[in-house]
């Protein structure tokens, strides 16, 4: 384990936002003209799921958002933050606590999609759709592949992440063409990754910051079940 | 150059399908001949990546982000209109043609708009079939929201992540494609100069932000949809990473920028709470259907609030001013974006702003609670006022919400032609990188359906037309088009690492923010604009002297990626102020104070200015050159808005 | 030479055919529960090959869930205890015997097992490790229909309460016969 390295800040206010902190920080190290801490962020509104940390034990700190909606009244004056990258051997570290979560997009390319080309589809009302199941794909669909699940999960299992796919997949009509073969490929890649298997300890759920349910992983290990007994593929 | 936007000529509505069929075509065994790149993969970039690898061409796409997940359309919430008239309310093609064409306050061109309301039924009918999780009614149709702008409803969404739920149907559809091996991905890699050769777009250079190896990648064709510039603002709604750099190395190669100084800034954002400030977070729109937007009525008051000497409740009635109702008393507080964001700002400049920076507008709930109750409000609006809670620690059920405008969306962009072609041949633009669709104002729930509409329908064909008279030859790395480039990015990154100076990017960035915000933000002046090209000339000498960029080339490095990017936006902000400068009107997100009505509203000047500034390089601070592309409107008439 | 309802029902079973089936198939399903799951595990610590410096699992999941592999591992122990000194003992050690009316002379399982647990140490052995099953079961009932993917709005919530009954209940069965006989072991 590379060593934890203790900075210190006088210049936090409660009102900052924990990656505010962080550049407040790095505004003083590059003045000292020391190296910056490296960390990952883009859209600072819980949305594009890049920003990551694991603060004082836990994916995105303690509270259940993500990090760039943590702020820094959620800590107290004098206190230790520690700050860790998501550890995973399927997550390699690229610097500081910037990781690669490009496991993640080969997952969904193993087939994360519905296989339609633009153009020469049906109109859109053409197949409705019960609110109810509707409502349920939707909340499967707003993982944003933060990673945290991986991070918080004591085997690094990616399980949360893939089934919150599969099963937006699996709930809709258009999703059911492709249906086994997609619960196959996605969990063949899951596994080659490197990534550890499901303990049911429920970690990573309450640590997503979107909140996606285990019931997903239920669903996918149904699918999965079915898939392997029933599909064609040997 | 004289431009030519190759507006296909007879009746409007059959422009597109006229064009489509006079289009040449590449027969689909000599598609694989070709080879694309993308430069981003957000709505635009994703979906125009994908299309075209369906079609067979070899799409090679990037991002500077981790993934193309990430791209910043994911954070676009309220929807994306479609003319698909589902709820029989009198929607048609035409009316959101004339929405959007009103709303961008008649500066757009016609034959790009109609094409943009003609594709956009087909973009939900693509969406849906990707598994698009949309809103839906209990009998299982699609459902439809009212949007600001529109008399019908015709916005599909996916409750406040609708951005993010298209973004996820286009990423997918790509990933499809990588998987086929017709896509290669190239993510946490930045463009950073675009090639040409025999004065074609022929590829492109890059930055490893990993490494820092510098590469090339040539292609027969490019695509930029590399999003908006409001990041030059510092502070904006904009993702941290979102920057101009790419639209701005192709500006400098000999694309045109058209419109620069159009800039849409939203009135409903959590006020800035510090110098510390990184980016400011949208609050919806919809806040304003119950909220009531009011300062007190003196700054007196004010002052007391902002010394924390009283608290918002308590303030009398007839002690507050609710300006919008007083102001607009037919549309009160549900006043256009540019006309609420100008009026907060006059009432801070007043002094009467509300938080301790005095840039800040109380968004009441109190009136709205005591009629419908605490629970219907909750059932409203209970995740947003859940959002406001955890960045600023007031519970806005018991204390008025503090709001201000903030940056949000660039209309301005790259100029292109109807095939979304820039003046440099075999270089695109598409969705907010380019300046084709919104005018001078965008609509709400416009900007996903431009991004998807280019990606999707628009440019598949158009490139084509284009590609079918290119030859197949491939233009090899190690030409001299690509060493030349390559040196100069290179020179370009070594210059920033040696100046070693003693200011950080950062300190840069914030400061040409603060020009900007204050001289080419919401309100506009002559005088303010070239006090602001001085001290915006000065910045920048000032940068190229005294920057201080830590680190190496060769490694991941935050700074230089920062210090590379503010460079370009040093320039851009000169070239938005001379467009603003030039326009002696005022127009939607662009308003001069010299240019109002009686009553204080936006006075357009359709005679002398109804045409696109498109603004030509000429060299390092050298000034840039004016070329205009008419503005011509057939089928509707120009007229004032008015929302007394 | 007394009818004792309780030797015929257990002399019912030691004959059951049925008896000897299920007995036989748990110990090849907890064979494989073992070598299943030591891969696993094995697996999984692979997949996080550093680890964090400050870890606050106890905020987001139970302490039984993130320590099964502890909690089977004694487990496994204890059954290796328990198949030592009785199963072992009966099918391999010197037996003392007993004449029944009703069966002849058999094996006298009940006074070794008597004798074992009038030793306070091996009664409080059993019991502990039953703890050790309750909380190996608290989590291991509900999370292998998880596993298997019957999770259901309707059924998940019964699934948790039987899932608490058996955990509360086997165990504390079992660990009512070492403390029972110890108790009777004193008179």
């Amino acid at each position: 384990m590379d060593p934890l390295k203790t900075i210190k800040s006088e210049a936090v206010s409660a009102d900052m936002s924990f990656l505010e902190m962080l550049d407040v920080l790095n505004e003083e190290l590059s003045e000292k003209g020391e190296d910056p801490v490296h960390f990952d962020h883009d859209c600072r509104e819980g949305i594009c799921g890049m920003c990551s940390l694991h603060i004082n034990g836990k994916p995105h700190g303690p509270q259940q958002t993500t990090t760039c909606q943590l702020h820094m009244r959620s800590f107290k004056d004098g206190d230790t933050i520690t700050i860790e990258p998501w550890r995973a051997k399927a997550f390699p570290v690229m610097k500081d606590l910037v990781v690669d979560r490009s496991a993640f997009d080969r997952i969904i390319q193993a087939g994360g999609y519905v296989s339609v080309n633009t153009g020469g589809v049906p109109d859109a009302n053409e197949i409705p759709i019960p609110k109810k199941i509707a409502d349920e794909a939707f909340d499967a669909a707003t993982c944003i592949g933060c990673g945290a699940c991986v991070a918080a999960c004591k085997n690094a299992s990616a399980m949360l992440f893939t089934s919150a796919k599969i099963s937006q997949l699996a709930l809709l009509p258009q999703g059911q063409v492709e249906r086994k073969e997609r619960a196959e490929k996605m969990i063949a890649q899951m596994d080659a990754e490197g990534f550890g298997a499901c303990t049911n300890t429920g970690a990573c759920s309450a640590e997503c910051p979107k909140g996606i349910s285990l019931t997903n992983i239920a669903r996918m290990n149904r699918e999965y079940f079915s898939a392997v007994v029933s599909s064609n593929n040997v | 150059m004289m431009l030519d936007a190759k507006i296909p000529s007879g009746p409007l509505a059959e422009k597109w399908t006229k064009h489509k069929f006079n289009s040449k075509l590449v027969n689909p065994a000599n598609k694989r001949k070709y080879d694309v790149i993308v430069v981003g993969t957000g709505l635009a970039g994703a979906s125009a990546a994908a299309s075209l690898a369906e079609l067979g061409y070899n799409v090679k796409a990037f991002c500077f982000q981790d993934s193309p997940r990430r791209a910043h359309s994911i954070a676009a919430q309220g929807g994306i209109n479609a003319a698909k008239n589902y709820q029989n309310d009198g929607d048609s093609i035409f009316r959101l043609f004339y929405d959007t064409i009103k709303g961008g306050d008649y500066r757009a061109r016609e034959a790009n708009v109609y094409r943009l309301a003609e594709v956009s039924v087909n973009i939900i009918d693509q969406c849906v079939a990707q598994g698009v999780p949309f809103a839906r009614e209990y009998g299982g149709l699609l459902a439809n929201r009212s949007f600001g702008g529109a008399q019908v409803s015709r916005t599909f969404y996916a409750r406040g992540q609708t951005g993010q739920q298209l973004l996820l149907g286009a990423y997918s559809a790509l990933s499809r494609q990588v998987a086929n091996g017709k896509v290669k991905l190239y993510p946490r890699t930045e463009m950073l100069d675009v090639v040409k050769v025999d004065g074609k777009a022929r590829g492109i250079i890059t930055r490893n932000l990993i490494t820092g190896a510098i590469e090339s990648h040539s292609a027969h064709a490019v695509l930029l949809c590399t999003g908006g510039y409001g990041n030059v603002f510092f502070l904006s709604t904009n993702a941290m990473g979102s920057n101009v750099t790419a639209a701005w190395r192709a500006h400098r190669k000999g694309a045109y920028m058209a419109n620069p100084c159009y800039t849409q800034i939203h009135p409903t954002c959590i006020p800035v709470s510090g110098d510390h400030q990184s980016k400011l977070t949208l609050m919806s729109e919809s806040l304003r259907n119950d909220g009531r937007v009011w300062v007190p009525a003196t700054v007196e008051i004010a002052e007391k609030l902002r010394k924390g000497e009283i608290s918002p409740n308590d303030i009398k009635e007839e002690d507050r001013d609710y300006y919008l109702e007083r102001k607009y008393p037919s549309f009160g507080n549900l006043v256009p974006r540019d006309v609420a964001s100008r009026n907060a700002k006059y009432v801070c400049d007043e002094g009467r702003g509300v938080n301790e920076t005095g840039e800040a507008v109380f968004l009441d709930f109190r009136d709205a609670i005591l009629r419908d109750g605490e629970d219907t409000i909750r059932a409203k609006y209970g995740n947003l006022f859940d959002m406001y809670q955890q960045i600023t620690g007031d519970n806005p059920y018991k204390l008025p919400m503090m709001i201000y405008p903030a940056v949000h969306y660039t209309m301005g962009g790259l100029w292109v032609d109807y095939n979304l072609m820039t003046t440099i041949p075999g270089l695109y633009a598409l969705g907010e990188a380019n300046f084709s669709d919104h005018g001078a104002n965008r609509l709400g729930a416009s900007a996903l359906m431009q991004g998807l509409a280019d990606g999707y329908f628009v440019i598949p064909y158009t490139i084509g037309d284009y590609l079918a008279s290119t030859p197949y030859d491939k233009v090899p790395t190690d030409h001299e088009a690509f060493k030349t480039a390559e040196k100069e990015v290179t020179d370009r990154l070594n210059k920033l690492l040696s100046i070693k100076g003693s200011k950080t990017v950062d300190y840069f960035h914030k400061k040409l923010g603060k020009i900007m915000w204050d001289y080419c933000g919401m309100a506009r002046t002559e005088e303010g604009l070239k006090k602001a090209k001085k001290m915006i000339q000065e910045l920048r000498a000032d940068f190229w002297k005294d920057v201080k960029v830590i680190g190496t080339n060769e490694e991941l490095n935050q700074s230089l990626e920062k210090a590379n990017r503010v460079a370009d936006f040093l320039e851009l902000g000169e070239l938005m102020i001379d467009d603003a400068l030039n326009r002696n009107e005022s127009c939607g997100g662009h308003f001069r104070e010299e240019y109002q009505t009686p009553e204080g509203e936006a006075l357009r000047d359709d005679e002398n200015f109804a045409y696109v500034a498109a603004w030509e390089y000429t060299g390092d601070n050298a000034p840039e050159i004016l070329h205009k592309e008419p503005l011509v409107f057939e089928n509707v008439k120009l007229t004032q808005r008015s929302y007394k | 030479m007394v009818a004792n309802p309780l030797i015929c029902t257990l002399r019912l079973m030691a004959n059951n055919p049925l008896i000897r089936v299920v007995s036989i198939l748990n110990f090849v399903f907890i064979a494989a529960h073992v070598v299943y799951s030591a891969i696993l595990t094995k697996q999984n610590k692979s997949a996080r090959p550093v680890g964090y410096a400050v870890a606050n699992g106890a905020s987001n999941s139970p302490w039984a869930s993130r320590n099964m592999g502890l909690l089977g591992t004694i487990l496994l122990l204890f059954i290796l205890v328990h198949l030592r000194g009785f199963w072992y003992e009966v099918k391999f050690g010197e037996m003392p015997m007993v004449t029944y009316e009703e069966s002849g002379t058999i094996k006298d399982v009940y006074t070794i097992v008597a004798a074992s647990y009038e030793n306070v140490g091996y009664a409080l052995f059993y019991v502990v490790c039953m703890g050790f099953l309750a909380f190996h079961l608290s989590h291991g009932f509900s999370s292998a229909f998880q596993t298997l993917g019957l999770n259901h709005v309707k059924y998940s919530p019964v699934i948790k309460k039987v899932g608490y009954a058996i955990t509360i209940l086997i165990p504390t069965l079992f660990a009512a016969i070492p403390v029972v006989m110890y108790i009777q072991s004193l008179s």
